[in-house]
């Protein structure tokens, strides 16, 4: 392996730590030893790369990917933004997916039990992948605040859960997206597994006036971040690509 | 200069399956479900099967966890640009990743796939022996664990293994899996423990 198709390593002070006690499923669900650092081999640096033709051309378009009967109930949104690396360049050609609960805050999930109603007309996931420059865009319904059981009044605000790939498998992340404004944020005991306000801020979606679809739809933005490869002090190129 | 910093992670949450495996949520939405099959009858290699369970701190079965492995093909090569090894390229009929959900009922998660050859090192650190990288996500978990499996019946190269060499030899064990078989089919199994007790080597990489 050439040295320059390494990552930089991840900052622990980007993450939540995984012990966190407001979020009460964390306590026994967090390795007590501490991490083995490893420095990247091609295990690391290497991972699934996927096409256009891993995915189908509505799987991006929550309100349209599963109609049954009529379109689905709420607040009709565009989420859009772009996949970066650490210097700010343009991650092409990698998977996005996400899900979420539909506008009442329920998933179409086996498990979950929560009283607001299954809407027909909506899966609650898709999926996209980046164009050469790295935007993506997904068109869905806003989803609604549910109840979670940690503390006894616990609300989740409003949020879509985001899932990426980059080039390699130790970029593989999973996240959440919140909604700018909605007051729930400051309660939430998941994102008050991130004290620092900086890391908050940067989960947060802005409404995006501009990219909106006037008498349609409105648009947030969210930008995402992936670790950068060392490789990039030398050259642009994928090694072998 | 600057550097952007990397999106901070959340948890999967429990119901990770909605996006990620559909199916197991309980319902079809998407035509090509990724990461469910990893083999094909083209696929060159030996056939085996990777199972196992995932156990908290408290020692209780974790069933809402989704788990992906990527590994190199049956001659050590990734189905990936960056891998520049010498030799032969790699099997057009291995893709090398896979996804499944811990089962909501009995907890064990499975991969049917093949038997990784061993794979280059860092530079002047020798071959690594054959293993497979995962990726576990659940509720609780903040950020995704990594730790990799090794191969029980590899002995000699899980010895000269630069990774494993790494670990208290006290704790290597919680990384390598028992070759065992049903009904005629090879079978590793790889319980994953979070916490505790036999604590699994999770790996920040
Ligand atoms: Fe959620």
């Amino acid at each position: 392996m050439r040295p320059d198709a390494e990552f930089f390593p991840r900052d622990p002070a980007d993450h939540p730590p995984a012990y966190s006690p407001v979020y009460k499923s964390s306590v026994l669900r967090s390795p007590r030893f501490p991490l083995l650092s490893l420095q990247n081999s091609l295990s690391e640096v290497t991972g699934p790369v996927f096409g256009a033709t891993d995915i189908g051309p509505l799987d991006h378009d929550l309100i349209l990917n599963y109609v049954q009967s009529g379109e689905p109930i709420g607040e009709r949104v565009i989420i859009h933004g772009r996949l970066l690396d650490g210097e700010g360049r343009g991650l092409g050609g990698m998977l996005i997916e996400l899900w979420q609960a539909n506008a009442g805050g329920r998933y179409r999930h086996a498990l979950d039990t929560y009283l607001a109603p299954i809407d027909p007309n909506f899966g609650g996931c898709g999926r996209t992948i980046t164009d050469a420059e790295g935007n993506y865009s997904f068109r869905t319904i806003k989803p609604g605040p549910y109840p979670f059981r940690n503390r006894v009044n616990d609300w989740r605000p409003a949020h879509i859960h985001f899932s990426l790939f980059g080039s390699g498998f130790a970029q593989r992340l999973i996240t959440q997206m919140y909604f700018e404004g909605d007051p729930l944020i400051a309660h939430d005991a998941i994102i008050a597994t991130m004290p620092d306000p900086a890391l908050r801020d940067r989960l947060t979606a802005k409404l995006d006036l501009k990219a909106s679809v006037p008498l349609d739809t409105l648009a947030y933005r969210f930008d995402m971040v992936l670790r950068g490869r060392r490789q990039t002090r030398f050259e642009n190129k994928l090694q072998g690509s | 200069m600057d550097y952007l910093p990397e999106t901070p992670s959340q948890t999967a949450g429990p119901y990770v399956h909605i996006g990620l495996i559909p199916r197991q949520a309980g319902f079809e939405i998407f035509v090509n479900n990724l990461g469910e099959r990893m083999v094909t009858d083209a696929t060159r290699g030996e056939r085996i099967r990777i199972e196992g369970r995932i156990f908290d701190g408290a020692g209780s079965l974790v069933r809402d966890a989704l788990v992906e492995v990527w590994q190199a093909d049956a001659h050590g090569r990734h189905n990936h640009p960056a891998d520049v090894q010498e030799g032969a390229a790699h099997d057009p009929a291995f893709h090398g990743w896979g996804r499944a959900g811990t089962d909501f009922a009995t907890g064990i998660w499975a991969f049917d796939t093949i038997k990784p050859g061993a794979v280059e090192g860092r530079s002047g650190r020798g071959r690594m022996a054959p293993h497979v990288s995962l990726w576990i996500v659940a509720r609780g978990i903040n950020l995704g664990l990594s730790t990799r499996m090794y191969f029980g019946d590899e002995a000699a190269a899980n010895e000269a293994d630069p990774v494993l060499n790494l670990i208290d030899p006290a704790r290597r064990g919680t990384i390598i899996a028992a070759r065992g078989g049903r009904d005629g089919a090879v079978v590793y199994s790889f319980d994953i423990r979070l916490q505790g007790e036999g604590e699994t080597v999770f790996l920040d990489i």
